[in-house]
């Protein structure tokens, strides 16, 4: 928790330090992110891997950040800022750029949680009204068109969004999250997060 | 009667603390919440949505199609990885009130089907293809598609979901040895080709 302190208040001067994107599209641009996504934009404690995400996905995301439509404390405090002066043509490119790099799982969930995530990644629980996440993120959680890839995302990523939709917080509009999300117990977000962190 | 009281205190304060964080299981078996879970992937007001497949409209469709589709999944009549599950914890009585209430939704078309080709996809529907032994869609599912029993609604049906359960027809429905009302289409799926399909679907998906 402290080792996460220090590195949440690095990032935070950072981000607070490069409210301006070039608008641009260069190297200036991409360097910009990986300051926090890292520097194969594989993620870095809370910033998620963007490496191999659909390109549409964070393109939205991106639209939705400097619209203030994404609202969880860490979009308001780093993102809103971080895109507030990118246009939409740089958005488009870093978008592709960064779908482009192949990703890597963070294998950072718990293993003994993995199987019954699995389970209920594949058919949900029917009778507690659990959708099954397949249906929408793809048989190997790869997403699809604006439905993200979740496969090998971290663990503290993963269960901090499945929270956040139940929190009431807003990502894109028309997703079915929030309903996805007042299904889902802590457990059962736990066993989820921690399956995904493995997936490749 | 102080026992009773206690006793009937301490079974709200259970109920309460059940409630806190996991309000699913204290509506689970209700007919919302259960609705809530079929919108969450055919949409809000069950128009259909496109996730990772294209999750079918069930605005509007014939209720004795949604039932004898649900009761298909769960004897593996019709195969779908998603739905045997699905239908396996519903009960016969959850099965009519849910087709009952998607029978009284009416919203737009989902749309976004290419528009190329729904002047070939109207002439299919509406007269079909006589030289390759394919009748009018109209003459079962009605010139405004809306079906009837257990023919089913066409009439704004996702356009990649139609394409897909043409295309697939016999590898989907009507498996194993049960008699099973899906056989009436398989010989039509057959002999409509990837553009004629394409374009029935296009136009299907335009109706109101």
């Amino acid at each position: 928790m402290r080792r996460i302190g220090w590195k949440i208040a690095i990032l935070a001067i950072v981000a607070s330090t490069l409210p301006a994107v070039a608008g641009d599209m260069g190297d200036g641009a991409v360097r910009n992110c990986t300051w926090c996504h890292g520097t194969s934009a594989q993620g870095y404690t809370v910033a998620p891997r963007l490496a191999g995400q659909r390109p549409l996905y964070l393109e939205t995301q991106l639209r939705s950040f400097h619209e203030h439509v994404r609202d969880n404390p860490f979009s308001r405090q780093y993102m809103w800022g971080a895109v507030a002066s990118l246009s939409p043509r740089s958005a488009h490119d870093l978008a592709l750029y960064f779908a482009t790099i192949p990703p890597k799982p963070a294998n950072d969930g718990n293993q003994e949680l993995a199987a019954r995530g699995r389970t209920i990644y594949l058919e949900g629980i029917p009778e507690a009204n659990i959708v099954s996440c397949y249906a929408c993120h793809g048989p190997n959680a790869e997403g699809v068109r604006d439905i993200p890839r979740l496969g090998g995302l971290a663990y503290f990523y993963l269960k901090a969004r499945l929270e956040q939709w139940g929190q009431g917080y807003h990502s894109t509009p028309g997703s079915p999250m929030p309903m996805v999300a007042t299904s889902l117990g802590p457990a059962e977000v736990e066993a989820l997060a921690s399956y995904l962190s493995f997936v490749k | 009667m102080k026992f009773v009281g206690l006793a009937f205190l301490a079974a709200i304060l259970t109920a309460a603390f059940a409630g806190v964080g996991h309000a699913q299981y204290a509506a689970r078996g209700g007919l919302e919440a259960k609705l809530q879970y079929c919108k969450t992937c055919h949409g809000l007001s069950g128009q259909g949505y496109y996730g990772w497949f294209p999750m079918p409209r069930l605005a509007g469709q014939q209720p004795e199609y949604i039932e004898n589709q649900l009761h298909a999944f769960i004897e593996r009549r019709r195969t779908n990885p998603i739905m045997t599950n699905v239908a396996h914890a519903l009960s016969p009585s959850m099965i009519s009130a849910l087709a009952e209430h998607f029978r009284s939704l009416n919203p737009p078309p989902f749309g976004g089907a290419p528009r190329g080709s729904t002047r070939l996809g109207k002439q299919i529907y509406e007269e079909g293809l006589p030289e390759a032994n394919v009748p009018a869609c109209m003459a079962c599912h009605g010139l405004e598609g809306k079906g009837q029993n257990e023919i089913p609604r066409l009439a704004g049906q996702l356009y990649a979901y139609t394409v897909g359960q043409l295309t697939g027809w016999g590898k989907v429905r009507g498996q194993g040895t049960a008699v099973d009302t899906s056989a009436i289409m398989a010989p039509t799926a057959h002999n409509l080709n990837r553009s004629q399909i394409e374009a029935v679907a296009a136009y299907v998906s335009t109706m109101q």
